[in-house]
């Protein structure tokens, strides 16, 4: 960023709730896990009231409330046990009602608040609130005509609003991991970024580095990656700065980030920004939690990021690092935490954690899928842990062990005797290949004998060649030296 | 004018005849289908003979079965309804009175109608209003006006115009209708029969097309207040499909009926801003004569007052056009709405809406302009949150004068009804002519119209009686005592 401006960041994320039935009707709000989103048949999930008929009226699912009470006390808000849903009044085909149930002045939360962790160190980032509302339907444009499907239509949602409060795109991408961290470990939400069940929109401005008065601000609509939040972000800092050094004025208008091309597009000024009419929805009488209920939640909430990260650096003495990123999903943090429960506790924990945050993740991340969704058990780790800490894999053999793990499911056993992958530690065994070895560069054994030291690396590399890669590496060294020197 | 053989004023009476076999479900319903279909008033929209036959049938075979009416369990077995054409009914045209809903045929029905047809009541048809039940004298019907059944030349009011006039001309023994700012009370006086708003969150508004949702309340039309007792019997009561329903709303009214008032404990509040100038002589004279009634009974006249009165129709015209605004928004022609000719070529979405919008008739569309101007950013606090404000003063006179009085009567309008064409070129002349029922949809007060009198020419004028919040019972059995003992006749 340019040294002269810092950066104003909020952040508005819209967070699909996993409710069985719809937010005002019973028809089905997830998709059952053997469909997915597109075999499901267009407009039949839907009833009279998520379609507006006329005369339908609203009824509010409970579950929405207690899963935004949820989200609410994890995040250290402030329930108002008196709240109302508001109409938001826009034209859009996907709306069929003309209006969204949204809720505006009197929110369910209010006042909460997130820690977030980046290279800079720990910071506190404010939520301003949490309110509940319906999903739209969706348009699907075809060769001269659009179409709408009216499935999601209703879906529940909490929107949660932060304070303005990140300056880089760094913490913003922070803020989201936590936030998310937070929604799948409540299991709120079923946090799948593909079908867009947690998407963000982005306000962004810049001022002179030290100011206090904001500049003025864009919004960047609907990105549903994090990689992609924190590209656009930076695109439009880069841009602003550009737009202000350059003597002009950043209008505030909404824009929406092209991913194939790294920038983000103005859709539309604040002089076409919707006028949305709010008033009080009168379909819906004001809600009144009992506070009893709200302590009955609060009692049965799961352990949250925060107190797992706690819990893995003082009861297994990670590294906060690693503890990050075991915690960052809650599908990673179980699958650690079973992992070390096969191990039999925290003696194993480090390489087994480093195992997780490495290989894994990578294997995972570069999938674009979640642990669960891969074929690796948390006893395949467990057994590739050990198998290296009694050297019976070298570490290269475990890399390849789990990488047929990840194509096969197999167990760790079966593969490493399928595939020959013991690592080679019998003396007797080693040692004919490390005088064939020797017999066949003469001059490299001689060499070695009058000091070259460098060339130990040689042999024991040829023998691993004549091994398979199989031969104990830490053993070979010292069988290798003792068979030229002795 | 009645076209039936036997003349009947009550459901009792029907149902005395069904059972001595004078008359039969069906040879009924017959005669009101036949007679809606010579009828010339315009009453009707959509006539349901096969579904009306079926249900006469079937009254039929269980007054065969049983011996006689089961009334316990059907209260209304094979009475002849009228249904208001913005309440929902399953596999049925409902319009609105709209050019928007022309061919919108409903996949469910609205919930006080099946508890209607659930007591055995036969339901004849949808019946005229106007548009979106935008008026007050039916003329904002798309599909012409209903008239008034006993004088031709003029209005029944509105906007149940049909409501009212199809219990009056016989064309169906009951109905329903809906009343948002009178438009119960207005018809029912003006044509001479008994109708009756409920208090808010009595009757379900599932399938109530809505027009304004913290005012609209369905309630019944009937010749007597008993009939219009046993309807509410059967409709009031929770209905979990609509949140504002309220969670004990089970009346038995019609009992109430069975048993005269205590009249020496009844205090009759009479707001002296309801008789403040404007009110024609025969009106005023026809509410003095029906005071002067009640007191000779017994009941003791309280002078009250209800300093925010004046305040009453701006309050509801901003408050009733901005929840409209919103609540009209689905009909654009895309997934409800008709769509106009040319919508086709439309250049954009915003093109789109300007022609698929333009369905809508001119009230309707004033009062959406209306409400959208008083609810959008920089006027909702001048307009919308300060009628709001204002509306809980108004709700906070009735308190005051509920702790003092038992009822509130007063009249129903100024005037008896209007001739057709009157008043239509000068809304708010239309709009003031409810100055005296939108109170009670402010505050969500029970409140019903009864016959107290006829001016010079033969027209109708109504007695207002309201009561506290849930007191229906205390209104039917007032209402009821001076229905019967009150002598109606011309002044």
């Amino acid at each position: 960023m340019h040294p002269e401006f810092e950066a104003v960041i909020g952040l508005e994320v819209h967070c699909q709730l996993a409710t069985e039935s719809k937010i005002f009707c019973s028809c089905r709000a997830r998709v059952p896990a053997e469909q997915s989103v597109g075999e499901m048949a267009v407009n039949l999930n839907t009833c009279p009231v998520c379609a507006g008929h006329p005369g339908t009226l609203p009824v509010l699912n409970q579950k929405v409330v207690e899963y935004a009470i949820q989200a609410g006390l994890a995040t250290h808000s402030k329930i108002n046990l008196k709240n109302r849903f508001a109409r938001k009044n826009y034209f859009y085909p996907d709306l069929p009602k003309g209006y969204q149930i949204s809720q505006f002045e009197l929110p369910i939360c209010e006042n909460g608040w997130l820690n977030i962790e980046t290279d800079a160190g720990q910071r506190r980032i404010q939520i301003q609130r949490i309110h509940m509302e319906e999903d739209a339907g969706k348009n699907v444009h075809m060769a001269g005509f659009s179409l709408v499907n009216l499935n999601r239509a209703g879906v529940p949602l909490i929107e949660i609003v932060s304070g303005p409060d990140m300056k880089t795109s760094e913490e913003a991408g922070a803020y989201l991991r936590a936030l998310y961290a937070v929604v799948t470990y409540l299991g709120i939400c079923d946090g799948n970024l593909q079908e867009g069940n947690f998407r963000c929109d982005a306000n962004v401005s810049v001022m002179p580095k030290g100011s206090t008065r904001f500049g003025t601000r864009a919004e960047i609509k609907n990105v549903n990656s994090f990689r992609f939040v924190e590209k656009a972000i930076d695109y439009e800092i880069a841009r602003q700065i550009e737009v202000v050094r350059s003597g002009g004025r950043v209008i505030q208008e909404t824009r929406t980030y092209d991913s194939d091309k790294d920038i983000t597009i103005s859709m539309r000024s604040k002089e076409e920004a919707q006028d949305y009419r709010y008033f009080t929805e009168p379909d819906l009488i004001p809600l009144e939690i009992d506070e009893a209920w709200v302590q009955k939640i609060a009692s049965n909430l799961p352990e949250l990021p925060e107190q797992k990260k706690t819990r893995l650096i003082s009861d297994l003495g990670l590294s906060p690092y690693d503890a990050g990123v075991l915690t960052g999903t809650k599908s990673l943090a179980e699958f650690f935490d079973r992992v070390v429960q096969i191990l039999g506790g925290s003696a194993l924990a480090k390489p087994a954690a480093n195992w997780v945050t490495g290989e894994v993740s990578r294997l995972i991340n570069e999938a674009g899928i979640e642990i669960h969704q891969s074929k690796i058990r948390p006893e395949h780790i467990a057994d590739l842990v050990r198998l290296v800490h009694d050297q019976v894999l070298s570490s290269t053999g475990a890399k390849q062990v789990l990488a047929l793990v990840w194509t096969s499911g197999d167990a760790v056993q079966v593969i490493v005797d399928r595939e020959g992958l013991k690592q080679v530690s019998d003396v007797g065994a080693l040692d004919p290949v490390i005088q064939k070895v020797i017999e066949n560069n003469p001059k490299q054994a001689a060499e070695f004998r009058a000091g070259k030291d460098k060339l130990l690396g040689f042999f024991v590399g040829q023998v691993m060649k004549e091994t398979g890669g199989k031969a104990n590496p830490g053993l070979l060294g010292e069988l290798v030296k003792k068979k030229l020197l002795g | 004018m009645p076209n039936h053989s036997i003349p009947f004023r009550t459901i009792q009476e029907v149902h005395s005849a069904f059972e001595s076999q004078k008359l039969s479900p069906v040879e009924l319903t017959q005669e009101y289908l036949a007679a809606a279909k010579k009828s010339q008033l315009g009453a009707y929209l959509t006539l349901c003979d096969d579904l009306a036959l079926q249900q006469a049938r079937a009254a039929e075979s269980l007054i065969q079965k049983f011996g006689r009416v089961p009334r316990e369990e059907y209260p209304l077995l094979g009475i002849p309804m009228g249904i208001k054409d913005n309440l929902v009914m399953d596999g049925v045209r409902t319009t609105c009175a709209s050019k928007m809903l022309e061919n919108y045929v409903a996949p469910y029905t609205a919930t006080c109608v099946s508890r209607l047809e659930k007591a055995g009541a036969v339901t004849l048809g949808k019946l005229n209003l106007d548009e979106f039940a935008m008026g007050g004298s039916n003329e904002n019907s798309a599909f012409g006006p209903v008239r008034h059944p006993t004088h031709p030349d003029r209005v029944p009011g509105g906007s149940s115009g049909g409501s009212a006039a199809s219990v009056k001309a016989d064309l169906c023994f009951a109905s329903l209708g809906s009343d948002t700012g009178g438009s119960i009370r207005l018809p029912a006086s003006y044509c001479g029969v008994v109708g009756l708003k409920p208090t808010y969150g009595r009757i379900s508004r599932l399938g109530l097309v809505a027009f304004a949702s913290s005012l609209d309340q369905v309630g019944p039309f009937a010749k007597t207040v008993e009939d219009a007792a046993l309807l509410m019997d059967v409709m009031s009561g929770h209905d979990p499909q609509d949140s504002t329903s309220i969670p004990q709303g089970r009346l038995n009214s019609f009992a109430t009926t069975r048993t005269a008032p205590s009249w020496s404990q009844l205090r009759v509040g009479v707001p002296k801003e309801y008789f403040v100038g404007g009110l024609a002589p025969a009106v005023e004279r026809s509410i003095q004569n029906s005071l002067n009634w009640f007191q000779k009974q017994g009941a003791e006249l309280v002078p009250i007052s209800l300093p925010h009165t004046q305040y009453a129709v701006s309050v509801y015209y901003v408050v009733a056009v901005s929840e409209a605004s919103s609540n009209l928004a689905r009909y654009d022609g895309i997934r409800f709405g008709m769509r106009p000719a040319g919508s086709e070529q439309a250049k954009d979405l915003n093109d789109f809406y300007r022609k698929s919008r333009s369905l809508f008739g001119p009230e309707v569309k004033r009062r959406i302009i209306l409400g959208t101007f008083a609810l959008s950013s920089g006027y909702s606090e001048a307009y919308f949150h300060r009628a709001c404000q204002v509306r809980r003063k108004i709700v906070g006179d009735f308190t005051e004068a509920f702790t003092k009085v038992d009822l509130i009567i007063g009249p129903v309008a100024p005037t008896t009804a209007f001739k057709l064409g009157e008043k239509s070129s000068d809304p708010l002349t239309m709009y003031l002519n409810d100055i005296f029922t939108i109170p009670a949809n402010l505050a969500g007060l029970p409140a019903l119209s009864v016959p107290c009198g006829a001016d010079e020419e033969g027209l109708p004028i109504g007695l207002h009686l309201m009561a506290a919040p849930f007191q229906e019972d205390r209104l039917i059995s007032a209402a009821h005592a001076f229905q019967n003992g009150f002598e109606l006749g011309k002044v």
